[in-house]
């Protein structure tokens, strides 16, 4: 008894020590691609700007709309290092104060297209069979449509707002995840230690919970991250167009819409906000293509 | 015959697709907590009018009733009117069509002529510094938000520079040449209209230059990976070794075998970029189906929105049928049945 305990503790061990293994291998590759490590450390400028938002912004109360009318459409200058837009509000707080809500908007799109779309493409690779065609099908019409148009035509039809924006953009957002996770799922539910799980009796929610998805969890990852940025993307353009957020909150696209009546005279106002846009989506993308060449031995070449 | 029967059914099988497209652009429209009524009709609206409105556009019957008439006549050629203009909205979305159409298939054109030339370059200096630049330019260019970059845009070269015009298709003063696609530059040449050409020419080429930005990345890394990966074969081994040159094996072997998987993201960006063409086109006033798409979204007027949506599904599919008939030509092993 007491040896067979042994033998399944070393067993655990020896397999969870081939993982570190992994990562740590993993880890050194992504510290080796410079491109990506100026990418994280964009991130991490990123966070801590948003984290400390309120100290760092000279006006914070400028987020909420706060006016100063005297000082309206100032160019930028010691005062206002971004200039002030039409209601004489400084544009540097506006951004630094939009900044934790544009890594939210991302989060909470990810997260929840993420949720959705390995939900149902595990489902539809695992079940097979008549589940996998209805699920397939569905996931073929959100895709016969570009996700910006859809993502359009849900928020208007929600209601204009951030909310109702993150919302629209995650409902077509899945697809993809839903592809990428039946097309693992497939593949691994081949693999003989499924089988051998099947064989000693685990259920299909175990089987699919901790012996399927914690192998396809990779590509899954590689998938967030790339698709991270153009999620804040598309919350901006939502706000530009109108349907996202709307005033006073200090949102990227919508703070581009505001200054897009007063460009290029009074340049400052839109151009602060979308250069943040992009730090934002340029360091993401360095990270995922830093991610993509760690964890897929086929892009790395 | 065999290519004839193929493509029949590859037509066939959309439909479904398109039904099913058709019940979710339906239930956006309907499900929704908004009161497009209301906001059309006005604040000062009576009850009645706005009843009278209901019924007028079939609002006042059960769901699916109002499904099936739509759907039937999504099939007759009557896609509804719109709440606002209470114009029809087929004929609107085949003015307007054209404009997007052209607007993308030039900004599809740019990207591949740049974004495939940088693949090549990538991935015959694999990881060196051609290759980091290629994948630094595209990961900084495409993280760009396309409608600021508009704006920039139409302001360095055309107002500071004055190289381009600032918007439109054409200035007041040109005539749209005679409409036989509707695409002013195919249109001007029929004509052999050479000045119309050039005008246009150049009215559109910084709008589908910063719309190309978006599909330069994936173009670019799709070219390298599926090079890198076709001058690994046997093949390429092969011709070296019988004295080959490099630049012929390259370009006469290399890029054929890799360019389906290329050809597969292009089309793909086709339908993205016709999606960011409603971004481009309110900057540039391009007078297309993204100013339409707005100004309907922000009006919830829900008809011209379902049309739109729809269009583009149709157009995306059949973009999807012709791809796999390029495969054909480019790869004579495919066969199609």
């Amino acid at each position: 008894m007491a040896e067979s305990d042994k033998r399944k503790t070393s067993i655990r061990d020896e397999a969870r020590s081939a993982r570190w293994e992994n990562i740590a291998r993993g880890l050194y590759r992504f510290r080796s691609n410079r491109l990506s490590m100026i990418g994280l450390l964009m991130l991490i400028f990123i966070l801590l700007v948003a984290i400390f938002a309120p100290i760092i912004a000279p006006y914070p109360e400028d987020a909420a709309g706060k006016t100063r009318v005297m000082e309206r459409l100032q160019p930028p200058s010691e005062d206002f290092v971004f200039g002030t837009d039409k209601i004489g509000r400084d544009i540097f707080s506006r951004v630094v104060m939009g900044t934790g809500l544009a890594l939210q908007v991302g989060t909470i799109i990810i997260l929840l297209a993420t949720t959705i779309g390995v939900t149902i493409g595990a489902i539809a690779g695992y079940a097979g069979g008549w589940i996998d065609d209805i699920l397939m099908r569905i996931t073929d019409i959100f895709l016969t449509v570009p996700a910006l148009v859809l993502a359009i035509a849900i928020s208007a039809a929600l209601g204009k707002g951030i909310i109702n924006a993150m919302i629209g953009i995650s409902l077509v957002w899945w697809p993809g995840f839903a592809r990428l996770t039946r097309s693992l799922v497939l593949s691994l539910r081949e693999e003989p230690f499924v089988e051998a799980a099947f064989g000693i009796g685990a259920g299909h929610m175990r089987i699919i919970f901790r012996h399927i998805l914690p192998n396809a969890v990779s590509p899954i990852i590689i998938k967030m991250t790339t698709d991270f940025g153009f999620a804040v993307l598309t919350a901006a353009a939502l706000g530009f167009i109108g349907l996202g957020a709307q005033p006073p909150t200090p949102e990227w696209g919508a703070m581009i819409n505001d200054g897009r009546r007063y460009f290029p005279d009074e340049w400052w106002i839109a151009t602060f906000p979308g250069l943040a846009i992009w730090l934002m989506v340029f360091s993401w993308n360095l990270i995922g293509d830093g991610l993509r060449d760690v964890l897929d031995p086929r892009a790395r070449r | 015959m065999n290519l004839r029967f193929y493509l029949l059914r590859r037509i066939a099988l959309i439909v479904p697709t398109l039904i099913g497209l058709s019940i979710l652009t339906f239930s956006i429209a309907r499900l929704v907590p908004g009161d497009p009524v209301g906001l059309a009709a006005g604040p000062q609206a009576t009850e009645e009018i706005k009843e009278a409105l209901r019924r007028e556009f079939g609002l006042d019957q059960p769901l699916p009733v109002q499904y099936i008439n739509y759907m039937s006549g999504l099939f007759r050629g009557d896609w509804g009117q719109s709440l606002y203009t209470r114009r029809d909205v087929l004929p609107d979305l085949r003015t307007f069509w054209p404009a997007t159409l052209e607007l993308t298939t030039i900004a599809v054109i740019i990207a591949t002529l740049l974004g495939v030339p940088a693949g090549v370059i990538s991935a015959m200096y694999r990881n060196r510094l051609p290759d980091h630049i290629a994948r630094i330019l595209s990961l900084f260019f495409v993280s760009f938000p396309a409608f600021w970059l508009a704006m920039i845009f139409q302001t360095w070269f055309g107002r500071d520079l004055g190289m381009f015009p600032i918007n439109k298709r054409l200035p007041v003063l040109v005539a749209p040449p005679p409409t036989t696609t509707g695409l002013f530059l195919i249109d001007s040449l029929i004509q052999l209209d050479f000045e119309t050409f050039f005008i246009s020419l150049k009215h559109i080429f910084i709008p589908s230059l910063v719309l190309s930005f978006s599909a330069f990345a994936s173009i670019t890394r799709i070219t390298r990976a599926s090079m890198v990966e076709a001058l690994e074969k046997d093949f390429v081994r092969m011709e070296r070794a019988i004295g080959i040159p490099y630049r012929i094996i390259i370009f006469k072997y290399v890029l054929r075998n890799a360019f389906i998987a290329t050809i597969t993201v292009i089309s793909l960006n086709f339908g993205w970029l016709m999606a960011g063409a409603i971004l481009i086109e309110t900057i540039f006033d391009w007078p297309g189906l993204g100013l339409y798409a707005v100004h309907a979204s922000l009006s919830l007027d829900f008809q011209p929105i379902m049309g739109i949506a729809f269009l583009y599904g149709v157009v995306f599919s059949l973009i999807n049928i012709l791809t796999d008939m390029v495969y054909g030509i480019l790869d004579p092993r495919i066969r199609y049945g």
